[in-house]
């Protein structure tokens, strides 16, 4: 991510804080912030590594 | 008898009458009134059901029925295991609202049919989403090395309650190190069997995809004991596996002669600490095993396991935080929060990743059949630290204590921490097998505790 990193981080918490009616005090957003931030470079890692379309993913289900 | 007996002495002596159940259980229930004011282990003591069951193993006993093979063993589970009567708290406040638990988990009714006694349900962190043991609500648990350090997380009670001599056995649960941290960190051995291996009905869930439940112990026997009482599938949990048990007891003593033991080199080495080098290589040196490997992509697969954890933890919370955010510890509550906000696309690859990662870590195990690391990058953190040195630069503390227990439990393979007795503080080293060779790695733990290389240390008091 860029140099707005933050603003879009903040951007996606608001958004998605209204999509799901999840009430956020302000005083939570910092922590949410950079808690999100986290998550999203270590995604981003995973994301990275080039897997196949076929590849399956391990969350099965067994009918 | 000292109430700080191993199960399996206490078992032996009641079945050959030179104690009671009762007493054990009278014994254990001082010990955990005097220590547990300093330790904060439990936050339910089930005084008057131990007594009653208790005494209905000695009436057996008077009558010539057969002791189980823990009778009169006193256990605690960590309070996201329902027992009768108890809301299943799992650390949090709000779920002091739930109607008491209808019935025990599977595993509680599997060690009490084996004889066992359970004496009261842990402390831990917050819904189980914790690496340290500590507790808005209910308090830190504390270590019993050094009462102003860490337990480790979440099985933070299930940990100090062992390594403080409260208990012989407790159990824990181990979504991404649960059960390996807290023993790395109070000096005992935890098993975290294969994904699907014991039961997870009837417990508190975080993350469906990892969650596992194992014992916790002062040795090896006694591990070994719990566990084997605990195996069997269980229909009412749908990812239990329906393999028959592989009793470990009988193998425990079969000696390592022949097995390939393998260190995990790379990023199993970057981010230790000095001691957990050291431990690592002392059992090593144990152990016979020079050969480093590489455990390909682990770092991506700490990453994965971060990703999942977040947003299944999110998803399962999501209508608490809606209505009851202000409920929940602040940091934990923030983590939660954040979950919620993970593109839905960077869950799935996380999840496509971790079948390519098991297909490679898998292949490992055609050469050999153990692998060593370290169960946590260092020795306990004083409680409430904040960061921590890591090869020279100041680092966040809490999201680095499971960077080693992570990749591991991410493909659900068995896992037993060892304690290695350092001073002044001991650490956890793991032996990872591949999946259902649990009795691999308690096959090497047993002879690392027989050489004294692995031992938990009795604390000072």
């Amino acid at each position: 991510m860029g140099a707005n990193e933050g603003d879009t981080v903040d951007d996606l918490v608001d958004a998605v804080a209204a999509a799901l009616a999840l009430p956020i005090e302000p005083e939570w957003k910092p922590g949410i912030r950079s808690n999100l931030q986290i998550t999203l470079r270590l995604a981003a890692m995973v994301a990275e590594l080039e897997l196949p379309d076929e590849a399956e993913p391990a969350s099965v289900f067994e009918a | 008898m000292d109430a700080r007996a191993s199960a399996d002495r206490i078992a032996s002596a009641v079945a050959a009458g030179r104690t009671t159940a009762t007493a054990v259980v009278e014994a254990a229930l001082e010990r955990i009134a005097e220590r547990d004011k300093v330790l904060n282990a439990f936050t339910a003591v089930t005084r008057e059901r131990a007594r009653a069951k208790a005494c209905a193993i000695d009436k057996a006993r008077a009558e010539g029925k057969p002791a189980g093979p823990l009778a009169g063993v006193p256990f605690a589970v960590k309070n996201l295991f329902d027992v009768a009567g108890l809301p299943t708290l799992a650390g949090s406040k709000i779920n002091r609202d739930r109607l008491p638990a209808a019935a025990d988990s599977p595993l509680t009714a599997r060690l009490e049919a084996a004889g066992a006694v359970l004496i009261g349900a842990l402390n831990m962190g917050e819904y189980a989403y914790d690496f340290t043991g500590e507790n808005v609500h209910y308090g830190p648990s504390r270590n019993p090395h050094d009462t102003a350090r860490m337990t480790g997380g979440s099985s933070g009670g299930s940990g100090a309650a062992v390594a403080g001599g409260l208990v012989p056995i407790a159990l824990g649960s181990d979504t991404n190190g649960s059960i390996r941290v807290p023993a790395s960190f109070c000096g005992i051995f935890g098993l975290k069997p294969t994904y699907g291996r014991l039961s997870r009905a009837r417990t508190f869930p975080f993350v469906a995809s990892l969650d596992h439940v194992g014992p916790l112990a002062r040795n090896t026997l006694d591990l070994a004991l719990a566990y084997d009482a605990m195996q069997g599938h269980d229909p009412d949990d749908p990812v239990c596996s329906r393999r028959p048990p592989d009793p470990v007891l009988p193998l425990l003593g079969s000696g390592i002669g022949g097995l390939r033991i393998a260190i995990a080199g790379g990023y199993f080495k970057r981010g230790a600490s000095p001691e957990a080098l050291a431990a690592v290589a002392r059992v090593a040196e144990a152990l016979g095993a020079s050969r480093e490997i590489e455990v390909p992509e682990a770092a991506r697969a700490r990453a994965a396991a971060f990703v999942i954890t977040t947003s299944e933890g999110a998803a399962l919370h999501l209508e608490r935080l809606r209505s009851r955010a202000g409920e929940f510890e602040p940091a934990i509550r923030d983590r939660l929060i954040s979950g919620a906000m993970v593109p839905a696309p960077l869950v799935v690859k996380a999840q496509k990743f971790r079948r390519w990662y098991r297909e490679q870590a898998l292949r490992l195990f055609e050469t050999i059949d153990a692998i060593l690391a370290p169960a946590t990058p260092f020795p306990a953190p004083r409680i409430g630290q904040q960061t921590m040195q890591l090869e020279g630069a100041e680092v966040p503390l809490r999201p680095n204590i499971g960077i080693f227990t992570q990749p591991i439990s991410f493909i659900g393979l068995p896992v037993v921490a060892v304690p290695v007795p350092l001073e002044p503080l001991p650490i956890g080293v793991q032996i990872i097998a591949a999946p259902w060779r649990e009795d691999i790695a308690l096959r090497l733990a047993h002879a690392l505790d027989q050489a004294r290389v692995a031992a938990a240390p009795r604390p000072a008091e």
